[in-house]
């Protein structure tokens, strides 16, 4: 799957994550803001990336500015912003998720 | 060399009596002389104390490069004199200076300037924040920061460790002759608790007041005896944001959860009798526990017989409802705190008399509980209040570390895990509290109670507080958020983990 629009999930709250989905064509690729970026800046970007493989993305720029979300939380908001930039509503593959 | 913590003192820092940390009561009966300021004596009886601006009072106290001035921070966020004597010594071009502070924040921020070009290369403070505390993290001062408590900066005047040879005191009323008090005037502070020392102790001492009233001002917290010059200027500051900073009160269902549980931890202590003391730290679920606590007041017939610090709303309240006796205040934290210092059976207490340690028996050693805050708790229930995870100064351990060495039970109060962020963790950042003075950890996930206290442990097994072990509390958090990659920490090891 490729990314030809853009989406959005999350706030920008303490101990959560706003993701933005958007084209970038090549790759997938993860900038991120964090608070906590010294401390688990390496692992959200990996998390970010194994979220997106598990989903099926083969390109696009993943935008996270994290406040200190949990990985529960920022895996969860790639993957609404993933299904809101796919329009898909129902159906969801739970198995996967 | 490693102290009784466990943390490596740079030697570099191990001079002047300086000494490593060697247990919270190391220096039980150490007998010193104590310091004494000297007087220029006013014999004449022409002396006329005022001056017409704080230019004129800092030549005249004979400020020169080197010497050390001090300040109080009661006017907290509303503070204008720190800037304003600031701005004057900038003019003159004094350099080198020491500040001496009890606390500093976000009004004082023109010390960042004077920090930048060499006016002031050293700072004590009992709390640094915002500006301030970000250009000393980056190693911008010259000397380094002595960071003491309350107690401690009051003991360290006291002892002669720490000289004052000027001190500017913000007073909301003034006589002529410098009998200054925290009460009435344009800026009401309440009280003057903690510049008691700097004007005992200074060689100068300049007293700054936007409102003159006739004499004698009393009662006095700051004594004209003691007074070389008095000046008065259009504001002292906004007492409008003597309750900003630190204080919220909370809403939030997790906080109060947590002061539930910390009210659960007083009842059943053992040492909630009739007649108890007790402290709360500024921070949300500190302030929440007051209303918890009423609730066991009133089921078992008890009255609190004083309350003590930081005065805030919560405790003027319980006051006035006749659940506390009387108030033994060094900080009126908001206005409703202020209102109540006028009042019958609301006192001032100085700093030392507060919580210093080599006085003869400061207040904090008959506190029956106090209940305060923590950034980082680790497994030796050692706790960090100053020092973000991230090593930025950005806080106060004002009366933390007194408290908790002084009070029969001291509870710690945090949530497991703040934005991530673990609390209670292997090692904390830097050491503001001693783990052998904390009692009793209270988090969203859980007690934890030091195995040191034996007794409080039997005390609370028959009950339905959630009892875990500070590691059981430590790996919970670590599951949650992951373990932290150890940060970029600026300076480490400065003199911050050592405790006077």
């Amino acid at each position: 799957m490729k990314v030809t629009t853009q989406a959005i999930a999350g706030t920008l709250e303490s101990s959560d994550a706003q993701v933005m989905i958007l084209p970038h064509s090549g790759s997938v690729k993860v900038e991120l803001t964090s608070s906590v970026f010294d401390q688990y800046g390496d692992h959200i970007i990996a998390l970010a990336k194994d979220t997106a493989k598990t989903l099926g993305l083969e390109d696009g720029l993943i935008k996270i500015v994290d406040k200190g979300a949990l990985d529960c939380t920022i895996k969860a908001r790639i993957e609404t912003a993933f299904y809101r930039m796919t329009g898909q509503t129902a159906d969801l593959p739970w198995e996967v998720l | 060399m490693i102290n009784k913590i466990g943390r490596d003192i740079p030697d570099e820092y191990l001079k002047n009596g300086v000494e490593p940390f060697q247990g919270i009561y190391y220096r039980d009966g150490y007998q010193y002389k104590k310091a004494a300021p000297t007087v220029r004596a006013y014999v004449k009886p022409d002396g006329n104390k005022l001056v017409d601006s704080i230019h004129d009072a800092v030549v005249k106290s004979g400020l020169k490069d080197g010497m050390t001035i001090s300040f109080h921070h009661h006017l907290r966020d509303g503070d204008y004199v720190v800037n304003m004597v600031m701005k004057e010594i900038h003019k003159l071009g004094i350099k080198d200076l020491t500040v001496c502070a009890t606390s500093l924040g976000k009004a004082h921020n023109y010390l960042v300037t004077c920090i930048e070009d060499g006016t002031v290369t050293g700072i004590s403070t009992s709390g640094i924040r915002d500006e301030i505390g970000e250009v000393v993290s980056e190693g911008k001062l010259k000397h380094p920061a002595v960071i003491r408590s309350h107690g401690g900066r009051a003991r360290a005047i006291e002892d002669g460790t720490v000289k004052i040879d000027v001190a500017f005191i913000g007073a909301s009323t003034s006589d002529a002759y410098g009998n200054a008090s925290g009460k009435g005037g344009k800026s009401d502070t309440g009280v003057l608790a903690y510049a008691d020392g700097d004007a005992k102790y200074a060689d100068k001492v300049v007293v700054i007041t936007d409102t003159l009233v006739d004499g004698p001002n009393f009662p006095a917290s700051i004594e004209g005896v003691d007074v070389d010059y008095v000046v008065k200027v259009d504001s002292i500051g906004d007492p409008e944001k003597i309750a900003t900073g630190a204080l919220r009160l909370t809403k939030d269902t997790r906080e109060l959860n947590m002061a539930k549980e910390v009210a659960k931890c007083i009842y059943y202590s053992g040492y909630f009798k009739d007649g108890f003391s007790f402290q709360t730290g500024a921070g949300g679920p500190s302030l929440a526990t007051t209303t918890f606590l009423k609730q066991y007041m009133e089921k078992d017939h008890i009255k609190c017989g004083w309350a003590m610090g930081g005065v805030t709303e919560p405790i003027v309240d319980l006051f006035k409802a006749g659940y506390v006796n009387e108030i033994l205040d060094d900080q009126s934290f908001d206005l409703a705190a202020v209102a109540s210092a006028h009042t019958q059976n609301h006192f001032e207490i100085s700093a030392s008399q507060y919580a210093n340690p080599f006085n003869k028996g400061a207040f904090v050693n008959q506190l029956s509980f106090v209940i305060l805050g923590a950034l980082e708790i680790d497994t030796g229930f050692n706790v960090n209040v100053v020092q973000g995870s991230n090593g930025i100064l950005r806080g106060a351990p004002g009366g933390h570390p007194d408290t908790a060495a002084g009070a029969s039970v001291s509870i710690i109060v945090a949530p497991l895990i703040r934005s991530r962020m673990p609390t209670v963790r292997d090692k904390v950042t830097s050491v503001t509290t001693p783990g052998e003075s904390i009692d009793i950890v209270v988090t969203d996930y859980g007690v934890a109670v030091n195995p040191r206290r034996k007794d409080l442990l039997a005390a609370f097994k028959d009950t339905n507080i959630p009892l875990k072990t500070i590691e059981e509390l430590r790996d919970l958090a670590y599951q949650y958020a992951g373990k932290a990659k150890a940060s970029r920490i600026y300076r480490p090891g400065r003199c911050l983990s050592r405790i006077p």
